[in-house]
C-alpha cells in the first residue's frame, strides 16, 4: 500500500519512506543483499512516525481529522457493519443525504446506525452537502433512534461534521429547534446510545447526534464549540491564526477527556487512520462491541440515570467558600490592573504596584483545587462515576434553601431593581468602573 | 453605497452616542427621546424595537415587587481552559463582573407573577453577550430540577447572540446537553416550561433549552435562529430576505407560539400561569404561596 504524506509535519516520514523505496529499487537492480540496511531504515521510519504522531499539536490533529483519505462513515458501514439496511426520510420534509440512518449488525449486535455522511468525491460531497445536515437530517436521525427504542436495539452514532448547515432553508425549517429536540429526546431515549467522533466534531451540528451513554473520540479527531478558524476570526480578526485558536480551545481528545466531555479515546494505527483505514475501522468495531456489552449489562432505568448524571456533571465553576475566595482574588487583581493602568496613563511607573496577574498564595492553592475539581469531575471511562466532592461536580438535586448572605456593600446593589427581596451580596469592593476598558475580543454582536 | 447601508452603519452604534436626552433607535434609526423610550420599557416609540434589558430590570418589570428570591447566586465562573486570547478570560470575567454587578450571565430564583409562584430565570446580555458557559448551564439546569421538585412552572427569559461561550470550550457546548436533559426531566415530571426569547437568541442557547419551551414567546423583532445572519450571508453569498430570523419570521414558520410586546409580557405570563398547575411542595420561600 502506498501512502502519500501531504501534511507539513509528515515531511521527515516522507523523506525516510523515499529513501527506503530508493534502497529497495537498488537492491533489486544490483542484486545486492541490503536487507539489514532496509530493516534499519524501516525501524527508523516507524520510530519517527510514532514520535511525530505521538506529539501532534492540536492544529495538526485538526488537519488529520479533516484529511479526505481518512475512513468515513461509508468505510465503517462497509468494514464493520453487516447487513446494513438504509432507512430514509424524516416523514415531514425530505431526506437529508448528510445524515445516513439504518439497521445493521456489528458482530452479533443488532443496532441502529446514525451518522454524518461526507462523500468520497466531489459529486458525492455535493450530494450530501459536505456532511453538514439540515433540520430534516436531525429529525430523520431522531425518528430512527426512536425506532431503535421501539425495537429495543442500541443506537450507534458516527459523528463527522464541520457543523450544521448555515443556510436560509435550514433556518426556515428550524435548525436550532431540530438540534434542541434531539438533545431533549436523546437524553431520555430508552435504549443504549453510543456516540463516536471519527473526524470533525463541529459544535452543535455534531452534538445534535452526540448525546448518549458514552462519547468516544478517535485519537486524531476533534470536538469543539467553534471551528478554530471561527475562533481565530473572533479573537484576532484573523482566520489564519487557526493554529493558535486550536491550541486555546482545548479541542484535542486528551484535553476533552480531562474536561470530562469525552469518555474514551480510540487509538488509531500508527501514522493516523488515513494510513491504514481497515486498521482504524477494525479498532472502532472492536470498541463498539466491547462498549455495547458493558452498556447492555445495565438495567434501562439505571442507564438513563447515569446518562443524565453524565451530562449533568459537566462544567467547571465554584460555589460557597471557594467561590468567595476566588472571586475576591479576581477583584483584587482587577483593581491592581486598573491601578497600574491609571498610573501608566498618568505617566509614572508604579514601583510598588503588584503585578496585575500575580496570584496570591491562597488563590494559587484554590486554582489548583479548581483544576483538580475539573479533572476529578471526569471519571475514567467504564468505571463507576466517582461522586466528586469538588465544586465542579454539581449536586444532583438542588438544595431548596438559599445560601446565607453576607451584608453587601452599598455599591454592589447598583442596577438591581425593586423586585428583589434582599440586597444581593457581592463581597468584594469593585474596582473603579471607569478604569476598565472595553474588551477588543468581544465577539461581534449579531446584527 | 446606498443610504440604507450607510444608515445601518452610522446608526447601529448606539453606545457611541453621547449621554443626553436623545438617542438613535438601533433598528429604524429614528432620533428618539430617551425618557419616552424608558417609559415604554426600553422600546422605540417609532418602530417598537425592543432594546436590550438587564436581568435585574427584567425581574423588576415582570415579578411582583419584593417577591423574587435569587438562588445559587454565588455560583462563580472559573477559567477551566486557561483561555488566553487577546486577553485572559479570567480578567475579562472580573471586568464584566465589576461592570454588571453579576457573577455570570444568568440569574435564577423563585418568585411570583400576580401572586402565581414560579421558578424564574433570566440572562443578561451585558455579560459576554448573555452566552452560556458552565454557570449559566448549571443555573438553568438547577432551575428546571427545582421546578420539577416543587411542582412549579418554569419561565426563562433568554437573550444570547453568542450561544455557547467560546471561552469555556466544549464545557460550554455540553451545557446544551445538560440544560436540554434537565428540561426533559421537568417535562417527564409533568412540569411546564415557558421560554421567552429576546433579541438576540441564537446558536447554542437557541439549539438547546431556549427552543424547548412548551410555550415559546418572542419579543417583537427579536433575532432568533441557529447560525448568525452574517455567517449565512458569507456562506451562501447572497443577501438574506428582509425580516429573516426575526420573531415574526419565526412565528410564520411555526417555531413561536406568540409574540408579546414587552409592556404586555407580565400580563401575558400571568394569564399563561393561570393555566399551569403550580404549588410549592416544601415552602421554599415565605413569599411563595399558591394562588
Ligand atoms: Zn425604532
Amino acid at each position: 500500500m502506498t501512502v502519500e504524506y501531504t501534511h507539513d509535519f509528515e515531511k521527515p516520514i516522507a523523506e525516510l519512506e523515499q529513501e527506503i523505496a530508493k534502497l529497495e529499487r537498488l537492491a533489486v537492480k544490483s542484486q545486492l543483499n541490503l536487507s539489514a540496511e532496509l530493516e534499519k531504515l524501516r525501524d527508523r521510519a516507524l520510530q519517527v512516525k510514532r514520535e511525530i504522531y505521538g506529539n501532534l499539536t492540536p492544529w495538526q490533529r485538526v488537519q488529520i481529522a479533516r484529511d479526505p483519505r481518512r475512513p468515513l462513515l461509508t468505510d465503517y458501514l462497509a468494514g464493520a457493519v453487516e447487513d446494513f439496511l438504509e432507512l430514509h426520510g424524516d416523514r415531514t420534509y425530505g431526506d437529508d443525504k448528510a445524515v445516513v440512518t439504518g439497521f445493521g449488525r456489528i458482530g452479533d449486535e443488532r443496532v441502529m446506525l446514525v451518522g454524518h455522511k461526507r462523500g468520497k468525491n466531489t459529486a458525492e460531497r455535493v450530494k450530501c452537502n459536505f456532511g453538514s445536515p439540515h433540520p430534516e437530517g436531525y429529525r430523520k436521525a431522531l425518528l430512527k433512534m426512536q425506532l431503535a427504542e421501539q425495537c429495543r436495539i442500541p443506537v450507534v452514532t458516527i459523528i463527522n461534521t464541520a457543523g450544521a448547515y448555515p443556510g436560509i432553508g435550514a433556518e426556515e425549517r428550524g435548525q436550532a429547534q431540530a438540534i434542541a429536540k434531539n438533545l431533549f429526546e436523546m437524553s431520555r431515549l430508552r435504549t443504549q446510545i453510543l456516540c463516536i467522533v471519527i473526524g470533525e466534531g463541529g459544535s452543535g451540528g455534531a452534538l445534535g447526534i452526540g448525546l448518549g451513554d458514552r462519547l468516544a473520540i478517535l485519537e486524531n479527531a476533534y470536538f469543539s464549540v467553534i471551528s478554530p478558524e471561527g475562533c481565530a476570526a473572533i479573537l484576532w480578526k484573523d482566520g489564519t491564526k487557526a493554529p493558535q485558536a486550536a491550541q486555546v480551545l482545548k479541542l484535542a481528545p486528551k484535553d476533552l477527556q480531562g474536561l470530562g466531555v469525552v469518555d474514551d479515546i480510540i487509538p488509531e494505527p500508527v501514522g493516523g487512520a488515513h494510513q491504514d483505514p481497515p486498521g482504524a475501522v477494525a479498532r472502532v468495531k472492536e470498541y463498539i462491541q466491547k462498549t455495547l456489552r458493558e452498556l447492555r449489562a445495565l438495567p434501562i432505568g439505571e442507564l438513563l440515570k447515569k446518562r443524565y448524571e453524565r451530562h449533568r456533571r459537566i462544567g467547571a465553576f465554584l460555589e460557597g467558600e471557594e467561590a468567595k475566595v476566588y472571586f475576591q482574588a479576581s477583584m483584587v487583581k482587577a483593581a491592581a490592573r486598573a491601578q497600574a493602568k491609571a498610573q501608566k496613563e498618568a505617566g509614572g511607573a508604579a514601583p510598588n504596584a503588584p503585578a496585575p496577574n500575580a496570584a496570591s498564595p491562597t488563590e494559587s492553592a484554590l486554582l489548583v483545587a479548581g483544576a483538580g475539581g475539573v479533572l476529578s469531575a471526569a471519571p475514567p471511562s467504564a468505571s463507576a462515576p466517582a461522586p466528586s466532592p469538588s465544586a465542579a461536580a454539581a449536586p444532583p438535586a438542588p438544595a431548596p434553601v438559599a445560601p446565607a448572605r453576607s451584608p453587601a456593600p452599598a455599591a454592589a446593589g447598583e442596577g438591581r431593581g425593586e423586585g428583589w427581596s434582599e440586597p444581593p451580596s457581592a463581597s468584594a469592593t469593585p474596582a473603579p468602573i471607569a478604569a476598565t476598558t472595553p474588551d477588543p475580543t468581544a465577539p461581534p454582536a449579531a446584527p | 453605497m446606498a443610504w440604507d447601508g450607510l444608515k445601518k452603519f452610522v446608526f447601529r452604534r448606539k453606545r457611541d452616542l453621547p449621554e443626553g436626552l436623545w438617542m438613535r433607535c438601533d433598528d429604524c434609526g429614528a432620533l428618539i427621546y430617551k425618557k419616552v423610550v424608558e417609559e415604554r420599557n426600553n422600546t422605540c416609540p417609532e418602530c417598537n424595537y425592543h432594546f436590550p434589558m438587564t436581568a435585574p430590570e427584567r425581574i423588576q418589570l415582570l415579578l411582583d415587587p419584593g417577591s423574587f428570591h435569587e438562588l445559587w447566586e454565588d455560583l462563580t465562573p472559573v477559567d477551566p481552559l486557561g483561555f488566553v486570547g487577546v486577553n485572559v478570560y479570567r480578567d475579562r470575567l472580573a471586568e464584566t463582573q465589576i461592570q454588571t454587578g453579576l457573577r455570570d450571565a444568568a440569574i435564577v430564583g423563585v418568585g411570583t407573577i400576580q401572586s402565581k409562584p414560579l421558578v424564574f430565570g433570566v440572562t443578561d446580555s451585558r455579560f459576554i453577550m448573555g452566552s452560556m458557559g458552565s454557570v449559566v448551564g448549571e443555573k438553568i439546569a438547577r432551575g428546571a430540577e427545582l421546578a420539577a421538585q416543587e411542582k412549579l412552572p418554569y419561565v426563562v427569559i433568554s437573550g444570547s447572540g453568542g450561544g455557547a461561550r467560546m471561552y469555556e470550550g466544549c464545557l460550554s457546548l455540553m451545557q446544551m446537553a445538560k440544560t436540554s436533559a434537565a428540561i426533559a426531566r421537568l417535562h417527564d415530571a409533568g412540569g411546564v416550561f415557558v421560554s421567552v426569547l429576546t433579541h438576540p437568541t441564537m446558536a447554542g442557547v437557541m439549539a438547546s433549552f431556549a427552543a424547548l419551551g412548551h410555550i415559546v414567546i418572542a419579543e417583537p423583532k427579536a433575532l432568533i435562529g441557529f447560525t448568525g445572519p452574517r455567517v449565512i450571508e458569507q456562506t451562501i453569498k447572497q443577501e438574506l430576505p428582509k425580516g429573516f430570523q426575526r420573531a415574526e419570521f419565526m412565528l410564520d414558520h411555526g417555531f413561536v407560539d406568540l409574540i408579546v410586546a414587552r409592556q404586555e409580557l407580565r400580563e401575558t405570563l400571568a394569564r399563561i400561569l393561570g393555566y399551569i398547575p403550580g404549588r410549592v411542595a416544601s415552602g421554599i420561600h415565605p413569599a411563595l404561596s399558591p394562588a
